[in-house]
Parts: C-alpha cells; sequence; structure tokens
C-alpha cells in the first residue's frame, strides 16, 4: 500500500473489515441476547457470572493492557465493590440498582488512592505493593466483622422481576447484568479511542516520551487506577447480585490472578478480549474440577505462561488476524481480476491499526 | 521484661526466615531483573519433597541435603525452560510468567501432596536455653545461626570464586561478560539454582511453625518483599537486615498493639513496603536506580 492510498481514507480491505467486525459485535450482541432463552436457569446464572467477571476483566485491562501497570490486587477492589453493594443492601436497605454507582464511586476514591504510590513506583514494584493489598483484603474483612459479618459472610437478597417484566428471575438478572455491562464497554471503549487511550498506550511505552509530549503522568496514572478500580466496583456488584452472597473467602488472592489470567488470554489491550477472558475464568474452573481440584491452576499457571511465550495478542489477537485475512480475500474476489502479483494474504492495514489497538509488543529493555 | 525478650529473640528469628527467602529474591533480582513472584511457591515445592523424603523413610538430615540438591537443579530448570525466553522483556511479560509459574507450582503441589495441612519436624532439637534472664527456644538460634552462615558462605561464594566473580560480572553487564567469554546463561542458571536452594532451606526451617501445606509460603513471601524492599532489593546483606527489622516490627506489633493482634499482622508488611517505596524507594541499602530513557 502506498503512502497516498493511505492518506485517501481507509481502502477497500479496510472498509470489508470494517464491516466484518461490524457483523461480529452484532453477532456476539445476539448471541447475548438469546442465551437466556435458550439455556437452563443454571447456565443463565454462570453467563451472568460471566458479564460480572468481564466487566472487572476490562477495567484490569485498561490499567495493564493499556496502561502497562501491572495490578496484582484487583481482587481487592472487586471485594470491595461486592461489599459495598452487600452492606448497602442488607443493612441500609437500599434498593440493588442504587448501590451500583456507590459501588463504583467507592471504588473510585480506593483506587484513586492507591493510585497515588503509583506516582513513584513504577514496573515491578507497584505490582508488588497491589500484590501485598490483595493478600491484605481477606484479613481486613475478617478483622471488621461487626461490618462485614466476619468469616460468616453476608447473604444478601437478589433482585427479582417486577410484575411488569415477562421473565424469569434467572433471566431478568442477566438482562440486568447486561444492561449494566454494555455502557462499561462502550465507556471502556470510546475511552481507549480517544485522548485518554492514546497517552495510556503513550506512557505504556516510554513514560519518558510521553511526559515530553505534554502527557500529564500524575493524573493519568492515578485516573487510570481510579476508573480501573470503579470497573472492578462494578463488576462486585454485580457479582453480588448474581451469587447473593459475600465471605472473605470469596475473595482469595486466586481471583485477582484470575482477572490476571482472563486479560491475558483474551488479549491485552483490548476491549472485545474481557469477554473471552471471563468465559475462560468461569467455565475452565468449572470443567477442570471434574478431573482435579487443581487442575484449574495447573491451566490457568501454563496458560498464563503459554500466552506470553507464544499467543501475546490473546484471543482477540487471533481473531483479528483471522478478520484480517478473511477481509483481504472478500476484497480480492469482488474485485474480480486477476492479480499480477502473488496473494499476499497478511497485509498490514497501517492506516486503521492504531497504536491503542495493538497488543504491547515485548521490547527489549 | 522476659516477655519483651522472648518477643524480640523470636522476632530476629522469624525475621531470619523472611531474610532467607528475602536473600533468594535479592539473588534473582540482581542478576536478571525479575522480581520472582514464584519464590515463595518453589520454596514451598521444595519443602513438600523433603517431607515426601521423610515420608519414605530418608532421615531428616539426609532428606534436608537431598532436597537442597534437587531444588538446585530445580531452579536451574526453571531458569532455562522457563525464563530464559523472555528475559530481558518488559516487566509485565516477566511479571505474568512468574506469576503462572507461582500458580502453576502451587496447584501441581496440591495435586501431588494433596491440600491437607501436614506438620513438618524441626531439625533442631525442642529445647531451649537462657539469655539475659529469659527462656530462649535453640530452634529460634539456630534459625538465625544458620542463616548468618548462609550468608557468610554466599559472600565467601560470590567474592572468593570464580563462579562468583562470573555471577557478578553478568549481573553488572551480561554483552561485556559475554564478550570476555562467561557462558552468561550457564551463570543465571546458577544463580537461579542457588536462589532456589536458600529459598528451599528458608521452606523447611518455616514449615515446623507454620505447618506444611500449598499456601503456607504466601504470606512469608510478602514479609520477604517487605525485607527486601527495606533493604534495598538488589542489597544481600540489606535483606537480611530487612528481614530481622520486619520480624521484630511484627512480632511487637501484633503483642503490644491490641488493634493489630494477630489478624492484622499482615499490614506490617504492607505499611513498610509502602513507606519505604514512597519515601525510598532504594530502601536502606540499595543502590539508587538510575534509568536511561
Amino acid at each position: 500500500m502506498s503512502a497516498a492510498a493511505a492518506a485517501a481514507g481507509p481502502s477497500p480491505v479496510e472498509r470489508t473489515e470494517q464491516r466484518l467486525r461490524l457483523a461480529a459485535y452484532g453477532l456476539v450482541l445476539l448471541i447475548a441476547v438469546a442465551i437466556p432463552f435458550f439455556l437452563g436457569s443454571y447456565r443463565v446464572g454462570q453467563f451472568t457470572l460471566v458479564l460480572a467477571y468481564s466487566v472487572a476483566v476490562l477495567g484490569l485491562n485498561l490499567l495493564v493492557g493499556y496502561g502497562g501497570l501491572v495490578s496484582l490486587g484487583h481482587g481487592a477492589f472487586f471485594a470491595l465493590g461486592a461489599y459495598t453493594s452487600a452492606i448497602l443492601i442488607e443493612e441500609a436497605g437500599l434498593p440493588h440498582l442504587m448501590t451500583v454507582p456507590i459501588a463504583a464511586a467507592v471504588c473510585f476514591a480506593a483506587g484513586f488512592v492507591l493510585g497515588l504510590p503509583a506516582l513513584r513506583i513504577r514496573g515491578l514494584y507497584l505490582a508488588l505493593v497491589t500484590l501485598a493489598v490483595a493478600i491484605a483484603v481477606p484479613q481486613l474483612i475478617k478483622r471488621f466483622d461487626g461490618l462485614t459479618g466476619g468469616t460468616q459472610g453476608l447473604n444478601v437478597a437478589q433482585p427479582t422481576a417486577p410484575g411488569w417484566v415477562p421473565l424469569a428471575d434467572d433471566q431478568f438478572l442477566y438482562f440486568l447484568t447486561l444492561v449494566l455491562a454494555i455502557p462499561m464497554f462502550v465507556l471502556a471503549a470510546n475511552l481507549v479511542r480517544g485522548r485518554t487511550g492514546r497517552a495510556l498506550v503513550a506512557m505504556r511505552e516510554s513514560e519518558v516520551a510521553a511526559k515530553a509530549m505534554g502527557v500529564d503522568l500524575a493524573r493519568l496514572k492515578t485516573s487510570a487506577f481510579a476508573i480501573s478500580s470503579l470497573y472492578a466496583g462494578v463488576a462486585g456488584s454485580l457479582y453480588v447480585f448474581s451469587i447473593g452472597f459475600v465471605a472473605p473467602e470469596s475473595f482469595p488472592l486466586t481471583v485477582s490472578f484470575a482477572f490476571l489470567a482472563a486479560i491475558v488470554v483474551g488479549g491485552l489491550a483490548t476491549i472485545g478480549g474481557a469477554i473471552f477472558g471471563a468465559l475462560f475464568i468461569e467455565f475452565v474452573p468449572i470443567y477442570a474440577s471434574d478431573v482435579s481440584d487443581a487442575l484449574a491452576g495447573v491451566i490457568y499457571g501454563a496458560v498464563l505462561i503459554a500466552f506470553m511465550y507464544a499467543l501475546h495478542g490473546g484471543v482477540m489477537g487471533v481473531l483479528r488476524g483471522t478478520g484480517r485475512r478473511l477481509a483481504s480475500r472478500l476484497s480480492r474476489e469482488k474485485r474480480k481480476e486477476p492479480l499480477d502479483e502473488p496473494p499476499q494474504p497478511n497485509v498490514a492495514p497501517a492506516a486503521s491499526d492504531s497504536p491503542a489497538t495493538r497488543p504491547p509488543t515485548i521490547t527489549g529493555s | 521484661m522476659e516477655e519483651l525478650i522472648q518477643t524480640i529473640v523470636d522476632g530476629v528469628a522469624i525475621g531470619s526466615l523472611y531474610g532467607a527467602l528475602a536473600l533468594a529474591v535479592v539473588l534473582i533480582f540482581r542478576s536478571t531483573g525479575i522480581v520472582n513472584f514464584a519464590q515463595g511457591e518453589m520454596a514451598m515445592f521444595s519443602t513438600f519433597v523433603a517431607w515426601g523424603l521423610l515420608q519414605a523413610d530418608v532421615p531428616l538430615g539426609l532428606a534436608v541435603v537431598m532436597t537442597l540438591g534437587i531444588a538446585f537443579l530445580g531452579g536451574m530448570a526453571i531458569e532455562r525452560i522457563l525464563i530464559r525466553p523472555v528475559e530481558g522483556s518488559d516487566p509485565l511479560t516477566m511479571a505474568v510468567v512468574t506469576l503462572g509459574l507461582f500458580i502453576l507450582l502451587n496447584s501441581a503441589a496440591g495435586w501431588i501432596w494433596g491440600f491437607e495441612t501436614r506438620s513438618f519436624p524441626s531439625i533442631f532439637p525442642d529445647d531451649s536455653v537462657q539469655l539475659a534472664g529469659a527462656d530462649v527456644a535453640v530452634e529460634s538460634l539456630g534459625i538465625v545461626a544458620l542463616l548468618l552462615a548462609v550468608v557468610g558462605l554466599l559472600y565467601l561464594l560470590f567474592q572468593r570464586t570464580k563462579i562468583g566473580l562470573a555471577v557478578r560480572a553478568v549481573s553488572v553487564n551480561p554483552e561485556s561478560s559475554r564478550l570476555s567469554g562467561i557462558s552468561v546463561g550457564r551463570t543465571l542458571m546458577i544463580g537461579w539454582g542457588i536462589a532456589a536452594m536458600v529459598g528451599a532451606l528458608a521452606g523447611i526451617l518455616i514449615a515446623p511453625r507454620l505447618f506444611l501445606d500449598v499456601n503456607f509460603m504466601g504470606g512469608v513471601l510478602i514479609y520477604s518483599f517487605a525485607a527486601a524492599t527495606l533493604g534495598g532489593f538488589d542489597s544481600p546483606f540489606g535483606a537480611v537486615v530487612g528481614g530481622w527489622v520486619i520480624g521484630v516490627t511484627e512480632n511487637l506489633a501484633s503483642t503490644y498493639v491490641d488493634f493489630i493482634g494477630s489478624d492484622l499482622k499482615i499490614l506490617v508488611p504492607l505499611t513498610v513496603i509502602l513507606a519505604v517505596l514512597l519515601i525510598r524507594p532504594s530502601g536502606l541499602f540499595g543502590s539508587h536506580e538510575v534509568a536511561r530513557a
């Protein structure tokens, strides 16, 4: 592709790719709406959890995938959101939906505070701090048992379908979660496409260069942490709605690790990857525990390592590559003329592949 | 007064154990720039190997020696197979890979040896001696003495042997080391082997106190990260001193501060890590990080 062609706007291949992408979004949305009508209530419950997890995974990906700030403690914010909702529903008697923005706000504030050390701490040190936070959280929950119910946990009434909705409770809960999750995805997609997303990616690639280009690193880091924990908090709320119970044991360190595994599987620095990641962390343990309690962990560990070696783009990377190949084949068939050069299945569409959509590359440091 | 002395001596003993694991973390960090999140789980796995040997009626002393040997080989294998392909890549990749190793080892140990909690014999006699009017367990003194011996041996190894010189050279400048004929890969493998061995020793010494299960090193890892951070992350000496400070602080806090008690002990390392990183990121004995853009 010549420079002139790139400047003239999207090439036919890119336009086809765009259409394919839209078709994929439509298909995913169609499946998401159809799920509760074709599956039993147990399965619907599992997919409700997938939606809740996907929101947390998405938030973590904003921080880790786009911003390059490694957090191993997102289970802590997930727990904070869950407990905020649980306590507000059970103790203060608030309606379910009202607790979601409050949980989001609480986690936003907590994330902002944890983001403050991130101003001075970089790379692996940050991972270390967040890991310590994640380990401390179950202990803190147990310690403040007056509020949290201690090791006994809290039972929370689940939302029920109002009379005018012709849905069973599990279907209603699923759609409630879906309706809350979709805006989170749209917001995240807009965020990374805009100024903030570009600044995050610039910071990931080089803090010095980002600073030189006028990125306010301090503000960016704290707000990235805050927004990312807001997502985890909303996910925590949704988790409580769907499980109806919280206890310190619901939030072991493995939750934080699972979220990290999910973004690696779905694809670092992708939006749609959160869904695949969430499917992975919901269903792999369920099927693995049939074989052995330890198998899920073995798979998580092996997958984390294997993806970092071989599939840096995760599932989304594979899908994008396939879409690109498909698009170039489709647009070539449409032209119906023989090519004078051999077909190049892997044409890199330079114009559409903005840095924000590219997975982080391994660079020597 | 007696209680105070006992608390402090016990703090130094448990702090020596944190220091030992911190030492393992620091050894790897110095040579490769990797914070090995799996260090605790490597130690846990080794301790289970020792436990397995004991179940097979191997005498304790021999089991410990065999375990240290196995840990050395295991550490070298991990470096060669898992770490080598991602060496020198970005922090995210390295963090994810060592975390993957963390989860893998944890689950593999559960698969092989089960998730039950087991008791592990101490290598020291269950006895106590008088020290400044307080009863002090022989185990505590033994642990401190053993850690000092390990530090002494490591010092001799790094300062007085050719292998040690090679390890130091590689950690300063791998490129130049390679040009002067040092096999960088082999040297890094040896570094990981030594770290795994020190970690295994820490695991074997901690297991009698905390009991052995697949998660028993999780908390210890955070304490030793705190120790390493306080000491300066690239200073072995700092790791040991950091371990002592953390151990004593933790014991004093949980004995004398009611709010903390035994539940919130974990806040001690967390606070230390945060405070050190915010106030003096290079720790007590660490070298300042100089970054080139």
